[in-house]
């Protein structure tokens, strides 16, 4: 029952927080997400789970019931982690604690009502990433919607209103097309499963058991099926084109919650599209190797070269979060166990990183009132400490050893070039590579003008080093970014081991 | 144990849920002779809401009893088979009480400076009265007496505002569209008891199979009785009245008519069809399927359609409200000859109820902005999150559940009624279904956007905080949400009860 509790305790301390007087909202929501930290790095230290959750491992802190009897197809409350879900899950416990604290200096309006929806989204986050049933994962999965959508909308930039809708739309359109696509594998599945349990679908879909399904025949339903629920994913990740609603969401996002939505909400949809279309339907995947690994490549570069053009620097993350998922995707159809494995590793490095460059840009813009590079220069002789840690940020962004990016993209690229899914897979791998140097240019360029040279600052506000509660994050972020790139192997393993099965069972791998 | 047929109680007592609401409509008519001045809103609005709970809390523990369900012998026949009282009949009995309830509470505020309280609260228990008696109806001649008994409060209760002329209009309207169906409605049971002899719905569906040279006349008499439900169920084509109605109303008595009279349509409608037309047993040319799956789709695109260009969020409640009973036709749109029949059908009757906490909560929601004088479009209500925090969150909850967004009781019965409908092989019946539901979350969050999002721009300072309807939006909201959990028993109850039906 440790899941549930992690869980509960998020949805009532959400609670307690909305009801709570505004001067103190701030520091109890910290307090009490503090739990959920504990509650995460309890379980991370008696994990014990094997194998891959969805293909026979065994699993961890798993409850299993039925919770409604419907027709043939029970819904069961099923919850439980593996190793691709133990990472994601501290992952979500940490971050959210860290921007809620970055969120004390730049939310000054409503902060009950704020804390409390973040904490609301966390409790959300951690269903998703545990969830083992269709059922239960997809109410989690929806109900992240409704909280990202008010941080955006009310405590947004000028343009907020529009952000929050296109959001919103955008990823509830998508959530309908995986929806489609999954209950039609389910119902063509038949009678050869009796519950939405994803293990039992991942093992009849690889069993060979699927049939037709309204009109369509096996075959032609499991590819409708995976590019419905491709697609679906692809929005929440975002890949490109379907990129748009993303950079519109962070400008627009305040700090924290662009924290949050770069560093767990787009790993949401690799993590899914890991579950589902990677592991579940892995001979598709193979015959879609192309294309899928062509939208990386032109996420990667497209998704840098747009951050190049960029003025704003929270726009440059942004865009680069893109391209940095573009690996991702990238790794996850290599096939082999440092491609898969050094995806799920890279969206806890990517979390991190990303979290902690949009809450340096955060601060800053606390203490300028803008993000324009053209506004500014030689900060760093007003904000030493800031400076220093978004220029050791952007070095962990740009893959330097001994930082959790290297590790994740080495394994990431490790794997894709020796793959052997496609015979081209080695050229998609270099032609991603050159997205190394050009975020290497559009980090260094922002840095270069932005934070050294001599002090320029056209605005009225008087720039100093930004309060302790506001660096504290930032420095804790780059300590678990540094921790994460000399010891891979706290996550690796685990990693490893869910990842193998995938890699190793059934259909005609 | 006072699990009727097994015990020494009368079967008379199984209508005991509506001689509770017909009898305390009946003592606040006492009371208000006593004294007809009097406007001593808390006891009239205590009592109505205490009958309409007491006769929940008895129909709820004859349903967990299992009365008149197989357990225990079966449906309870009454009056020469008039009437009869089953798991069906009990469950509907539930949704009606329950949203009785809460519109009495909050009826207390909305109209505490009305005259005639003791009639308005009256009048709700003999319309609740008449709904119970539909549900329970086993003979079109039942069927029709309480579809007036249900129908006659309501003209009198939509023009209760008198001084307010869009209340008038209202009723009007609706009393001449209620009429018009009523004669429509009883001209089809005249020609289907031309064929078949008999008024008993279980006598109709044996004497059908004798009715072959009469097809034509059968099939008009059954067309124009589903024109009378029609119109109860505010479906398309006789849903005109309804965002009139509605609008014009007084907000508590749009919550009981888009959420109450409108399951009472449909529990009619499915003892109707399902009992005297069978579908194993309708001659060749006759199949009414057909007509509820036109129904269905053109009635849910409809109303969602309509609903996404208002501007007036009473009007778009309406007509979502005509959406959602396109949703709830899919239970006997899906229907077959031999099909997994009753797991449909109970997944419309568990989104009926679940509507009824979301859907009269939100309508609830407005009776407050208008008991606070703020304005009735979307615009008005911008801001409104901030001064009113709890009743916001409420509504928001309403909205997303509207709306079919997981993870409130709407994603549930929506979820079970398009599963069961894909289960009974009408995949396409449930794809229209969730793109409709999926398009509906435009205009739902127009209004949770307004709330929250948009600065407020009017210098409206809200009122007192009303106990009464306080209480009843909240009530709905935790409703709502307790539906998450607790949908497993509502759903099952629903299905079996549903069964004992085919």
């Amino acid at each position: 029952m440790l899941i549930e509790g992690l869980i509960a305790v998020a949805f009532v301390a959400a609670l307690v927080v909305f009801v709570s007087p505004d001067e103190y909202a701030g520091r109890l929501a910290a307090a009490l997400s503090l739990v959920p930290i504990a509650g995460s790095l309890y379980m991370w230290s008696q994990f014990d789970a094997t194998g891959n959750a969805l293909l026979g491992g065994s699993i961890a802190f798993e409850t299993d019931f039925v919770w409604l009897a419907l027709g043939g197809l029970d819904v069961h409350w099923f919850v439980g982690m593996d190793g691709i879900s133990m990472p994601l899950v501290v992952l979500t416990t940490i971050l959210t604690t860290l921007a809620i604290v970055s969120a004390w200096t730049p939310i000054d309006t409503r902060q009950s009502q704020f804390y409390g929806l973040m904490l609301f989204m966390e409790a959300n986050l951690l269903g998703v990433f545990t969830a083992l049933d269709f059922f239960v994962w997809f109410v989690f999965w929806e109900a992240v919607l409704v909280p990202m959508y008010f941080l955006i909308g009310i405590w947004g930039g000028p343009r907020r209103k529009y952000a929050a809708i296109k959001f919103f739309v955008y990823t509830n359109i998508a959530s309908l097309a995986m929806f489609i696509g999954f209950i039609a594998l389910v119902f063509g599945l038949g009678d050869s499963v009796s519950s939405m349990r994803l293990p039992e679908i991942a093992m009849a879909l690889r069993g060979g058991e699927l049939g037709g399904f309204a009109g369509l025949d096996a075959g032609a339903l499991k590819l409708a099926a995976f590019l419905a629920m491709f697609v679906g994913f692809a929005v929440k990740v975002p890949v490109v084109p379907l990129h748009t609603w993303l950079p519109d969401a962070h400008v627009e996002a305040p700090t924290p919650a662009s924290v949050m939505l770069a560093g767990v909400l787009l790993k949401m949809g690799t993590y899914a599209l890991l579950r589902f279309n990677f592991t579940m339907m892995p001979d598709v995947a193979q015959a879609l190797v192309v294309p899928i690994a062509l939208i990386a490549v032109i996420s990667v570069i497209y998704g840098a070269v747009l951050a190049l053009a960029q003025q704003d620097l929270k726009r440059i993350v942004a865009y680069s979060s893109v391209s940095s998922m573009g690996y991702v995707i990238l790794g996850l159809v290599a096939y082999t166990t440092y491609g898969v494995g050094g995806a799920t590793f890279q969206m806890v490095a990517h979390g991190l990183i990303s979290g902690l460059m949009f809450m340096a840009v955060g601060v800053i813009y606390n203490t300028t009132h803008t993000r324009m590079v053209g506004d500014m220069s030689g900060i760093a002789d007003r904000m030493p400490v800031t400076s220093g840690i978004f220029v050791a940020g952007a070095f962990g962004y740009m893959g330097l050893p001994l930082m959790a990016g290297f590790a994740g993209e080495f394994f990431i690229f490790q794997g894709a070039f020796t793959s052997t899914v496609h015979s081209a897979m080695p050229l998609f791998t270099a032609a991603a590579m050159f997205g190394i140097v050009i975020v290497a240019g559009y980090l260094l360029l922002a840095m270069q003008r932005t934070l050294f040279g001599p002090f320029r600052f056209d605005g009225e506000y008087e720039v100093t080093e930004a309060a302790f509660h506001d660096v504290a994050p930032l420095a804790v972020l780059l300590l678990l970014v540094i921790v994460l790139g000399v010891a891979p192997d706290l996550f690796f393993q685990m990693i490893q081991q869910a990842v193998n099965p995938i890699l190793q069972t059934g259909g005609g791998l | 144990m006072l699990a009727l047929q097994s015990s020494p109680l009368p079967d008379w007592m199984a209508v005991s849920p509506a001689l509770i609401l017909a009898l305390t409509g009946l003592l606040l008519l006492a009371i208000d002779s006593i004294d007809p001045t009097s406007s001593n809103s808390p006891l009239l609005a205590g009592l109505s809401t205490a009958g309409s709970l007491f006769a929940f809390a008895v129909a709820g523990w004859f349903l967990i009893e299992g009365t008149g369900q197989s357990a225990t012998g079966g449906a309870i026949s009454l009056y020469g088979d008039a009437l009869v009282v089953d798991g069906m009949s009990l469950f509907f009995t539930l949704i009606f009480t329950v949203v009785a309830a809460m519109v009495s509470i909050a009826s207390m505020d909305y109209i505490s400076k009305e005259r005639y309280q003791g009639e308005f609260y009256a009048l709700v228990l003999f319309a609740a009265t008449g709904m119970v008696l539909m549900s329970m109806s086993n003979s079109l001649a039942t069927a029709f007496v309480s579809l007036e008994l249900a129908s006659l409060p309501s003209y009198a209760l939509v023009a209760f505002l008198k001084d307010n002329r869009g209340s008038v209009e209202a009723a009007m309207k609706y009393f001449l569209i209620g009429a018009l169906s009523s004669a429509v409605f009883a001209f089809g049971i005249s020609l289907v008891y031309a064929v078949t002899g008999s008024l008993l719905l279980p006598d109709i569906a044996s004497a059908l199979s004798g009715a072959d040279g009469m097809t034509g006349v059968l099939g008009m008499g059954m067309l124009m009785i589903l024109g009378g439900f029609a119109f109860k169920t505010a479906s398309v084509p006789f849903h005109f009245w309804a965002p009139e109605a509605y609008e014009g109303a007084p907000a508590p008595i749009s919550a009981f008519l888009s959420s109450a009279s409108k399951a009472a349509g449909f529990a009619i409608a499915f003892r109707v069809f399902v009992e005297a037309f069978p579908l194993g047993g309708l001659p060749a040319g006759v199949d009414w399927v057909l007509a509820f799956q036109i129904l269905a789709v053109v009635t849910m695109t409809l109303g969602n359609f309509a609903a996404a260009t208002q501007e007036n969020v009473k009007r778009m409640l309406a007509y979502s409200s005509v959406g959602h009973a396109g949703y709830a036709l899919i239970g006997l749109a899906a229907l077959s000859a031999n099909g997994p029949n009753a797991n449909v059908l109970g997944a419309s009757m568990a989104h009926l109820l679940v509507y009824g906490f979301m859907n009269t909560g939100a309508f609830l929601f407005i009776a407050l902005a208008e008991h606070w004088g703020v304005g009735r479009t979307f615009e008005d209500y911008n801001g409104l999150g901030a001064k009113a925090p709890m009743a916001s969150v409420a509504m928001s909850v309403f909205m997303f559940s509207l709306a079919g967004l997981p993870p409130f009781g709407g994603f549930f019965s929506k979820y079970a009624l398009f599963y069961s409908a894909i289960e009974a092989g009408f995949w396409w019946l449930a794809a229209v279904g969730a793109i409709n539901s999926a398009l509906s979350l435009f205009y739902y969050s127009r209004v949770v956007k307004a709330l929250w999002i948009e600065d407020d721009t009017s210098s409206l300072e809200l009122g007192s905080k009303p106990v009464g309807l306080y209480t009843a939006v909240i009530f709905a909201a935790v409703g709502t949400l307790l539906l998450l959990p607790a949908f497993r028993p509502v759903i099952e109850t629903a299905q079996t009860v549903a069964a004992a039906l085919f």
